[in-house]
């Protein structure tokens, strides 16, 4: 478990523990030294701003860690919540949510997430919610799935003949055991999220210069690949490295069934 | 089934015009029209009664469910067209890029998972698994971005995107060369995903009832797999194919915008970019659309390839 976590303590710490040691602002702006390869002052060279890469990389991980974790986390609660509700003993609501979250599931919720930052705009606030927001369906026919199987179980019956009404049975008997299934599914969806917000960021649609995002560095390393491809090496680099990371916590859960074992 | 899937369908369609009504309610502002400081209050009110959003919300959301029902999504702010023509202008192209990266995604997953799925916990197994995972962590846009650097800009083999050369219009080859690389990057993630289920699915497969007789009669591994494990591994994939169509939509959208491809995806983006919402809010009830008859598509498949279910329809 510990080795598993160490790929993504080594991101976090590169992301927010960088600056401490590295004091050089991600956003002062240079126009007589753009697009500069690796010096003593820019270890990684400049981008099309002159702005330096490598402290751009460490404040643009701050954003995509801070999104994708965040975005995770709504996702996890909101699937958690329509995934319960979907097992609900009400006939009428377990089956109109079972139906609206199949449905769900086959909205494109990319071009959902378009039409979001087009009305609201691209901040990490909007994007947090956005993102989050179009990512809890999977996690809910997981909660779904599992929570069916489990209320059947020997203990949750007691509960039910004890008089235990349904929304307090699924809080106190149903829920902690789906905790390894959910941090799992937070792994994954984080990995997932990060992916959308660095598309959306590329795109134009999300973080915006001079605030930067490995997303929205790769915009302009798009600009100059003929003279500067390492602009786009590093931010991409770093994308893939924290999905793999991400998912390997999920799949390191996953696997062992728990945190505990 | 398949009148489930029709309701389930309309709930989809539903689900979205609601939710882009909803969120352009939500949204701060309102039209951008009104945002001129200059306009005086009668001017103000006259637009307002013009498009419309001075009536009380629940007539204005019937008459947009009902014109969306009838096909009339407004007019573009950008491009001055009527939505649903402009939108459907672009989604050949769309559907082209789309079809052939699932084509090829199928050709490249299926007899992989076969393969890999027959030789568990093998070294092959193990590099296609490390393979997999590290595709799926490959953020579209970037590989797109490596590729075009890499095989258009430096080796000159394919041209850097567009879908076709100026001056050779007519040219079907010229078209392919067009297609290669994007058709490549939108194929490339489904592929991963799609010989992951394959390959869960063969290794159930393999100690299934009907299976374990024929290993015992002798039968070599591919015609095992050949005759009793491949159809049964087709219904798994098609339903993977089917979960995977509205975020292959998604992809398609980056790969397009990179790949400057004139689909429906680059369209959204661009509309999106010049906040003109109209167009974002067709494009998406157009995508659902979309989404919902290929997933009918799939249902229809679905009986190809299970003659069970042709048999309880």
């Amino acid at each position: 478990m510990t080795r598993a976590l160490l790929p993504l303590a080594l991101l976090v710490l590169f992301a927010f523990g960088g600056p401490l040691v590295y004091h050089v602002d991600p956003t002062a702006i240079d126009l007589t030294l753009t697009v500069a390869g690796m010096s003593g002052a820019h270890p990684l060279g400049t981008d099309e701003s002159g702005r330096d890469v490598l402290a751009r990389l460490m404040s643009g991980g701050r954003v995509s860690l801070v999104v994708g974790l965040l975005a995770g986390v709504v996702a996890v609660a909101v699937g958690t919540a329509v995934g319960g509700l979907a097992t609900a003993r009400n006939p009428w609501l377990s089956v109109a949510t079972s139906r609206l979250l199949d449905a769900a599931m086959a909205v494109p919720s990319f071009f959902i997430l378009l039409v979001i930052v087009t009305l609201f705009g691209g901040s990490t606030t909007t994007l947090i919610a956005a993102i989050g927001l179009t990512a809890w369906m999977g996690i809910a026919r997981l909660v779904r799935a599992e929570s069916l199987s489990l209320r059947e179980r020997d203990f949750v019956l007691a509960a039910q003949a004890l008089g235990q009404p349904p929304p307090a049975r699924f809080a106190r008997h149903v829920l902690p055991h789906l905790v390894p299934t959910l941090i799992a599914a937070a792994g994954v969806g984080i990995a997932q999220a990060v992916l959308t917000e660095s598309a959306l960021s590329f795109l134009g649609l999300g973080i915006e210069p001079p605030m930067a995002s490995w997303g929205n560095m790769l915009t302009g390393a798009q600009q100059n690949l003929g003279e500067a491809p390492w602009l786009a090496l590093y931010p991409g680099l770093l994308i893939v490295l924290t999905v793999l990371a991400a998912n390997t916590v999920g799949e390191q859960i996953q696997r062992r069934g728990g945190l505990h074992k | 089934m398949l009148a489930a899937r029709l309701l389930q369908g309309l709930i989809v369609l539903w689900i979205v015009t609601t939710a882009t009504f909803v969120l352009i309610h939500a949204a701060p502002g309102g039209p951008a029209v009104l945002a001129d400081p200059k306009l005086s209050a009668v001017e103000r009110a006259a637009i307002e009664t013009q498009l419309g959003i001075d009536r009380p919300l629940p007539v204005q959301y019937l008459t947009w469910q009902s014109n969306v029902v009838r096909g009339n999504l407004g007019r573009s702010f950008l491009y001055q067209t009527p939505i649903l023509e402009t939108v459907l202008d672009r989604l050949p192209n769309t559907i082209l890029l789309v079809a052939l990266a699932v084509a090829v995604a199928l050709l490249i997953a299926v007899p992989v998972g076969l393969y890999v799925g027959a030789r568990p916990d093998s070294p092959i197994d193990r590099v296609v698994t490390v393979v997999n995972f590290t595709a799926l962590a490959i953020p579209p846009f970037w590989f797109g971005i490596v590729a075009l650097m890499v095989v258009a800009a430096r080796w000159r083999l394919l041209p850097a995107g567009g879908m076709m050369t100026p001056g050779e219009e007519g040219s079907f080859v010229d078209r392919l060369r067009h297609l290669v690389l994007p058709v490549i990057v939108l194929a490339l993630p489904i592929s991963a995903e799609l010989i992951r289920f394959t390959r869960a699915a063969v290794r159930s497969n393999r100690g299934a009832p009907h299976v374990t007789p024929a290993v015992a009669r002798g039968l070599r591994s591919r015609e095992v797999t050949g005759r009793h494990v491949f159809r049964n591994v087709l219904l798994p994939v098609l339903t993977v194919l089917g979960l995977q169509v509205p975020i292959l939509v998604g992809g398609a959208a980056v790969t397009e915008t990179v790949f400057a491809w004139p689909g429906m995806g680059r369209l959204g983006v661009e509309a999106a970019l010049g906040r003109d919402y109209p167009l974002v809010m067709g494009i998406a009830v157009v995508v659902a659309a979309t989404v919902v008859l290929a997933n009918l598509l799939l249902d229809l498949a679905y009986g190809w390839a299970d003659p069970r279910i042709r048999a309880g329809s």
